[in-house]
């Protein structure tokens, strides 16, 4: 559960905030998520509306903006977007790559009420 | 839950050490980061930029363990396989070999029961059992707490013996020194392909059950390379906890990591 425990990071996360800020409650969150970060998101959708319940991110609006990988080539220096993290350079063959996104997991930004 | 596991951790953690129980309160982690930009927006909302990873926490006091383990010289090692791999085993045969001459510490990690933990303890090696309900990975909060009850002396080396599970385990830096990743030749060769995340962040991947070797179609070539176009670096060790084959290669990579004296950054 790897996904109930990324939730219950952002919600211990949201109540700090709350709390911090004498708000009552998130209204909206936005989540940056990468395609290599290692997140299902049907797993993330179910631990999300379980870990949710009675906390400030009740009712909060979720936003994922999921970020494609991409990665360089270590022989070539080409950048491409890759599926796998063991895809080859569509250039040169070589599998050493050097992933430069995709392994995003942030919570971006949260709109307080 | 879990995609892959399908676990919640509805259930609770439990954390004790099998033997002699002794506690030290050390207190959680508390940390400031910089004040995130904060705009007030009409009828007294508030945005706040946050841009914060989301495993903050956990990397944070992954990092706490990691300089707790450098300060007091303690090789720390995550042994993470699928379930059935062998890391139980392999810990056996070690403390039985060497309890002797290297001072050793367990913490076990389990869903339930303390039987792994009492396999353990039967070699007379301090161990803490941690069950983590239905929860599929080990964080290092858990580890955190567990060292506190384990106390783990000055030089020596910790084992931690995550949840059988090649994917969760993966994302949650235990503050471990180096991570061993464990398969067996009753797997598939193409493990390292199927779950790349592991291979990924391991430094010495173990091939166990050798023996069986000439009763299963498992290519070692194949295994490996496929481990290497994840993670270029990886060692490997091949093995047999039932006949000892390859533990001679082990202890000597044991020993290397209890030499090579970490020097922080
Ligand atoms: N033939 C053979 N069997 C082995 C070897 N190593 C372990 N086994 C057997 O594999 C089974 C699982 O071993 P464990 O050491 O309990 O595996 P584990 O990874 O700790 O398992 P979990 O903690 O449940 O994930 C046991 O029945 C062991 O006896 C080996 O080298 N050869
Ligand atoms: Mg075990
Ligand atoms: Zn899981
Ligand atoms: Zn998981
Ligand atoms: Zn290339």
């Amino acid at each position: 559960m790897h996904e109930l425990s990324i939730v219950m990071s952002i919600v211990e996360t949201a109540e700090e905030k709350v709390k911090e800020h004498h708000a009552s409650s998130v209204e909206s969150i936005d989540l940056v998520i990468g395609d290599l970060a290692g997140v299902d998101s049907q797993a993330l959708d179910f631990a999300w509306d379980s870990a949710v319940k009675n906390t400030v991110l009740q009712k909060a609006i979720r936003n994922v903006i999921q970020v494609p990988a991409r990665a360089k080539c270590l022989e070539c220096d080409c950048e491409f977007g890759i599926k796998e993290i063991y895809d080859s350079c569509p250039l040169c063959g070589e599998p050493l790559l050097l992933i430069i996104q995709g392994k995003e997991l942030q919570i971006k930004s949260m709109i307080l009420n | 839950m879990c995609a892959t596991c399908g676990c919640d951790s509805e259930a609770k953690i439990s954390i004790h050490r099998i033997d002699q129980p002794t506690s030290l309160n050390l207190g959680d982690i508390t940390f400031t980061p910089v004040e995130p930009k904060t705009t007030t927006l009409p009828n007294g909302r508030k945005q706040i930029d946050l841009e914060q990873d989301i495993l903050l926490k956990n990397n944070l006091r992954a990092e706490r363990n990691r300089g707790y383990f450098l300060a007091k010289n303690i090789v720390a090692l995550n042994l993470v396989s699928s379930p059935g791999s062998g890391k139980t085993s392999l810990l056996e045969k070690t403390l039985h070999d060497l309890k002797t001459e290297e001072s050793f510490f367990v913490i076990e990690g389990d869903q339930q029961t303390s039987n792994d933990a009492d396999r353990i303890a039967a070699t007379q090696v301090p161990v803490v059992q941690i069950n983590t309900g239905k929860g599929c990975h080990l964080d290092s909060k858990m580890i955190w707490d567990a060292i506190q009850q384990l106390r783990p002396s000055e030089n020596s080396i910790l084992f931690i013996e995550n949840i059988g599970n090649l994917v969760c385990p993966a994302m949650f830096d235990l503050g471990e020194q180096k991570r061993v990743v464990i398969i067996s030749v009753t797997e598939g060769d193409d493990k390292p392909l199927k779950y790349p995340d592991m291979f990924q962040s391991s430094q010495l991947c173990i091939i166990n059950k050798i023996d069986l070797l000439p009763y299963v179609k498992f290519d070692v070539e194949k295994a490996k390379n496929y481990a290497r176009r994840i993670n270029p670096t990886i060692q490997f060790i091949e093995l047999s906890c039932t006949s000892g084959e390859g533990f001679d290669h082990w202890y000597d990579w044991l020993k290397k990591e209890t030499i090579e004296v970490p020097v922080p950054v």
